[in-house]
């Protein structure tokens, strides 16, 4: 059963000179107990993907269009008193920076705390016995004493297992990932995305993993969606996305790392990320593209089924 | 002999001294030692905090170190007086990570690249001129684009711009501290094989300085790996790769991510008690030491 239904989400930035759509007509479901990664280059609409799921778009931003049915209401519909039932309750996002998205003068305790109190879930007497619990889960060593901490106390690592207990506090259905170990040293990393497995498990969460690292994907998600410029360009299961990927940048992005016989050329993509507000008309990515044709450079290609669960965003795979 | 000696290089930084304070000493860098050949690809791996990056810096004097010796066609760096120093700075030089703080926003492109042909009072004005023409080709940058400034280029190309104004000297050794880290994914290797290419053609030595293990496979001969300030491992990529023998190359190596969903993984946490933090490197094989 699909937990979260995206459907024609659109997102704009009114900017002084002119509208930039940032997330340009993006649809994907998670299912139940489902990890879906979305990867993507920095500035291809990610992290403004997952702040819309959240109901965090900021003016100038605005959603111009679409549907997020969730638990079979449309968030877009509802009332920001409503939204902030959901907010942290029942979907919870865990940020990149775990040095900066802790309030420097709070204890941990009195932040995960803050989040109980606020949904109602515990008082703030018994919120500090909850939050010794939720950090034992994530295994802080000596939660107890630790509880009285204050972020600078603690390492990159172990302030990124507090916001993973800070998401986890309301017992969500659905934790929103933005680049969770991209700050993290790569045996941290490792530490992290063990802890987001299990923690998966024994929560029975759905998780939306947003991360530039392919190889983060590949170790952690069920299925695969490939952003490039706003728009996402291939989705499939974890398998078919790394053994047969079906759009020329999905396929360029896995051929160009580091691999093969070592000092061998790497197989680069060439030219550079585009600038929204700058998109090439058609397909985004066709003036990087080695196998472009006439139709890629006129309009914006559709999602073609590319095998089975599986879509590409190319001309090659359009019915003739 | 060796381009670069590095002996007992050791690096102690004092934290929070104040007027009636005695600072805490921080050793960053603590007893190390390598060669790099001519022509090769050293690598030095390790986490933040490891003192990778301040023994790059303390090469090319950018970090005074405390104490050891380094030596360059076998001169000894840390004799040099200021003017020497800046003579020998010819020979040697540094590509940053972040190409958008390394780059002067004020300063055009051109500039930015003469800059250490005026300090070194190199060539007259056309000569420059002609020359830095030549290093924007050499690093494949559009010679159009001249006379913009660093916020009219993209990370890659930027960073193509820092390699441009390294090269300008016409150095035999440069220090790459993680040149492709801060770009996207799909413009690093674009950069990896230009490095790759300005190697050959212009017979480069590089100290490659980064925590990407992949990346460092495929481009080093030979790897030192770095934990809290020491040298624990250093031997060629394939032995290191093939046969890690420190407990902490172990858990390094197996924490990376790799891309393929069916790879078998086999995560191995860090014991920091099952080794010796003061054990010295030994022989373990041929051109292969570790601490252990």
């Amino acid at each position: 059963m699909n937990l979260i239904s995206v459907a024609h989400l659109t997102t704009v930035f009114d900017k002084p000179n002119g509208p930039v759509t940032a997330v340009d007509d993006v649809s994907f479901e998670i299912r139940e107990g489902e990890t879906l990664g979305l990867v993507g280059e920095s500035g291809c609409g990610k992290s403004v993907t997952a702040l819309a799921l959240m109901g965090l778009i900021q003016p100038p931003g605005r959603i111009a269009g679409g549907s997020i049915l969730f638990k079979s209401r449309d968030l877009l519909k509802l009332s920001e008193p409503e939204m902030r039932k959901v907010r942290g309750a029942e979907i919870s996002l865990i940020f990149q920076e775990p040095m900066t998205a802790l309030n420097p003068v709070f204890t941990i305790g009195d932040q995960i705390g803050e989040t109980l109190a606020v949904h109602k879930r515990a008082t703030r007497r018994e919120a500090i016995g909850v939050a010794v619990e939720l950090l034992d889960k994530v295994r802080i060593p000596d939660a107890r004493t630790r509880v009285r901490d204050y972020p600078h106390q603690l390492s990159g690592g172990m302030r990124q297992r507090v916001l993973i207990a800070m998401a986890l506090a309301c017992r969500p259905s659905l934790v929103i990932a933005d680049e969770p170990t991209t700050a993290l040293d790569v045996t941290i990393q490792a530490q992290i995305l063990d802890l987001l497995r299990d923690m998966k498990a024994s929560f029975s969460l759905s998780l939306l993993l947003i991360t530039h690292d392919l190889g983060v994907v590949a170790e952690t998600a069920d299925r695969v969606a490939v952003m490039y410029a706003g728009r996402i360009v291939e989705q499939g299961p974890v398998r078919t996305i790394f053994r047969q990927p079906q759009h020329p940048y999905t396929r360029g992005l896995l051929a160009s790392m580091p691999g093969g016989a070592p000092g061998r050329r790497l197989r680069a993509i060439d030219g550079n990320v585009p600038t929204l507000g700058e998109l090439p008309p058609g397909c985004a990515f066709h003036p990087r593209c080695p196998e472009r044709f006439e139709p890629c450079t006129l309009e914006p290609p559709l999602d073609y089924p590319a095998g089975p669960d599986h879509t590409a965003k190319c001309y090659l795979h359009a019915p003739r | 002999m060796p381009l670069v000696e590095v002996s007992n290089l050791v690096k102690h930084f004092v934290r929070n001294a104040g007027l009636f304070r005695r600072g805490t000493r921080v050793t960053a860098v603590d007893d190390v030692s390598f060669t790099i050949e001519q022509g090769e690809t050293f690598g030095l791996v390790g986490e933040s905090g490891s003192g990778k990056t301040t023994t790059g810096r303390c090469l090319l004097r950018l970090i005074e170190p405390t104490s050891g010796d380094v030596r360059f066609r076998g001169q000894n760096v840390l004799a040099l007086s200021p003017s020497e120093l800046r003579a020998a700075r010819r020979g040697m030089q540094i590509v940053f990570q972040d190409p958008y703080s390394s780059l002067n926003p004020r300063m055009r492109a051109r500039h930015i690249v003469e800059e250490p042909l005026v300090i070194h009072r190199l060539g007259t004005r056309t000569e420059r001129h002609d020359r830095v023409a030549e290093l924007f080709g050499l690093v494949g940058l559009d010679p159009t684009h001249l006379d913009r400034y660093p916020h009219e280029f993209s990370g890659g190309q930027r960073q193509r711009i820092g390699l441009a104004r390294a090269l300008a000297l016409t150095p035999s050794f440069v220090i790459l501290d993680e040149p492709v880290s801060a770009l996207d994914v799909s413009v690093q290797a674009q950069i990896v094989n230009l490095l790759m290419d300005l190697q050959e053609r212009l017979s480069l030595t590089y100290l490659f300085i980064a925590h990407d293990l992949r990346l460092v496979e495929h481009i080093c001969s030979r790897i030192a790996v770095m934990y809290l300030g020491r040298i624990v491992e250093l031997g060629t990529s394939a032995a290191l790769f093939a046969a890690p023998q420190h407990p902490y190359t172990r858990a390094l190596l197996s924490s990376i991510p790799v891309a393929d969903p069916d790879a078998p993984r086999h995560r191995i946490t860090l014991d920091p008690t099952s080794f010796s933090r003061d054990a010295q490197l030994r022989r373990v094989a041929e051109g292969h030491w570790a601490a252990v």
